[in-house]
């Protein structure tokens, strides 16, 4: 059996950006709700968790379930993408400004979790794949449609 | 973000998911780390100890489930703080006796007993646990202490009078046998 670190240095190193990709995926006043879920989710499974090699794809991985069951009981299918203002440690590239957010907000959601958790929250491809669920090859594909479709909708 | 993971701690507490409760609180001789699980204190972290390998300690031994929720431990905090200022002499808090185990828990539960400003030696500790010749064994029992203070194995003298050992350090020791009013030899 693996010793796995004491819960709180998950909340540490990785509730502000859990947070950052809920306010992008659900908004500011949901992602409050989508949070609470996430961490007890969490807290509920990781006790029998038997890979402790990537937490933060794991914990984006739940977080982005919550935000889909969220949207699902909500019956949206477009979804807010908060201001970029409000996404805590924000690193967007220069292509990407603010209206630009509510244009992410329009995409599949697929595409929009990759591009939110690429620019809003940094993370490379492999970890968008872990979050997502899919392979690193997918991730990069949704990420790319993603952007050919922002990039059509400025043109 | 603060008032989330506060949020989140009371939810897990109340759904049964917070197994380990930690805080840290002031003592005349540095922070301590002071951990609860829902049965009671379960570990006070002495100042000259990593605090991070005592919680990595308590993952690996009660539950991973280990988060900072320092409403749990208000009472504790509350009945230290008095403690020190001299205004409290016996603490009334639940403990959670887990992380010790046979003679030595035994031992920890004879300490227990041992009223405010008195003390006892190694002798009558193996004794009370059920064994007078371990008396090396109720020494190290008091070594294992993981309740330091609120279980007041500083009280715990050799038979020839002479302080023994604490894992605070002797001038800690001797400071709270002289707060509770103790002559050192």
């Amino acid at each position: 059996m693996i010793s796995l670190p004491p819960f709180q240095t998950l909340l540490d190193d990785h509730a502000a950006d859990v947070m950052a990709v809920l306010r992008g995926a659900v908004g500011r006043v949901d992602a409050e709700d989508c949070f609470q879920e996430t961490f007890l989710a969490a807290l509920r499974a990781y006790p029998k968790l038997h890979d402790d090699s990537n937490l933060r794809g794991w914990l984006l991985t739940i977080a982005h379930r919550k935000a889909i069951d969220h949207h699902r009981a909500n019956g949206r299918r477009a979804l807010p993408i908060a201001d970029p203002d409000e996404i805590a440690g924000v690193t967007t590239e220069p292509e990407l400004d603010e209206g630009i957010w509510a244009l992410v907000g329009a995409l599949p959601p697929k595409q929009r979790a990759a591009v939110a958790l690429r620019y809003a929250c940094d993370l490379p491809h492999a970890e968008i794949a872990a979050a997502l669920g899919c392979s690193p090859d997918a991730a990069r594909r949704s990420l790319h449609e993603g952007i050919k479709r922002l990039r059509k909708e400025l043109a | 973000m603060r008032a989330s993971l506060e949020h989140l701690a009371e939810r897990a507490a109340a759904e049964g998911l917070l197994d380990v409760a930690y805080a840290t609180a002031d003592s005349p001789f540095g922070p301590l780390l002071l951990a609860t699980t829902p049965k009671g204190l379960v570990k006070v972290g002495l100042p000259n100890y990593d605090s991070e390998e005592t919680l990595e300690d308590l993952a690996a031994r009660i539950s991973p489930r280990v988060m900072e929720a320092p409403v749990r431990l208000d009472d504790a905090r509350r009945q230290l703080d008095l403690y020190f200022e001299g205004r409290l002499h016996e603490f009334d808090l639940p403990l959670d006796w887990q992380l010790s185990k046979g003679f030595r828990r035994r031992a920890l539960r004879a300490i227990d007993r041992i009223p405010y400003g008195r003390t006892r030696n190694y002798t009558d500790i193996a004794r009370s646990a059920g064994n007078e010749r371990a008396v090396r064994a109720a020494g190290t029992a008091c070594g294992s202490n993981p309740i330091p203070i609120v279980v007041p194995c500083h009280r715990v003298l050799r038979s020839s009078g002479g302080l023994g050992g604490y894992g605070g350090g002797l001038p800690m020791k001797e400071a709270l046998l002289r707060m509770e009013g103790v002559g050192i030899r």
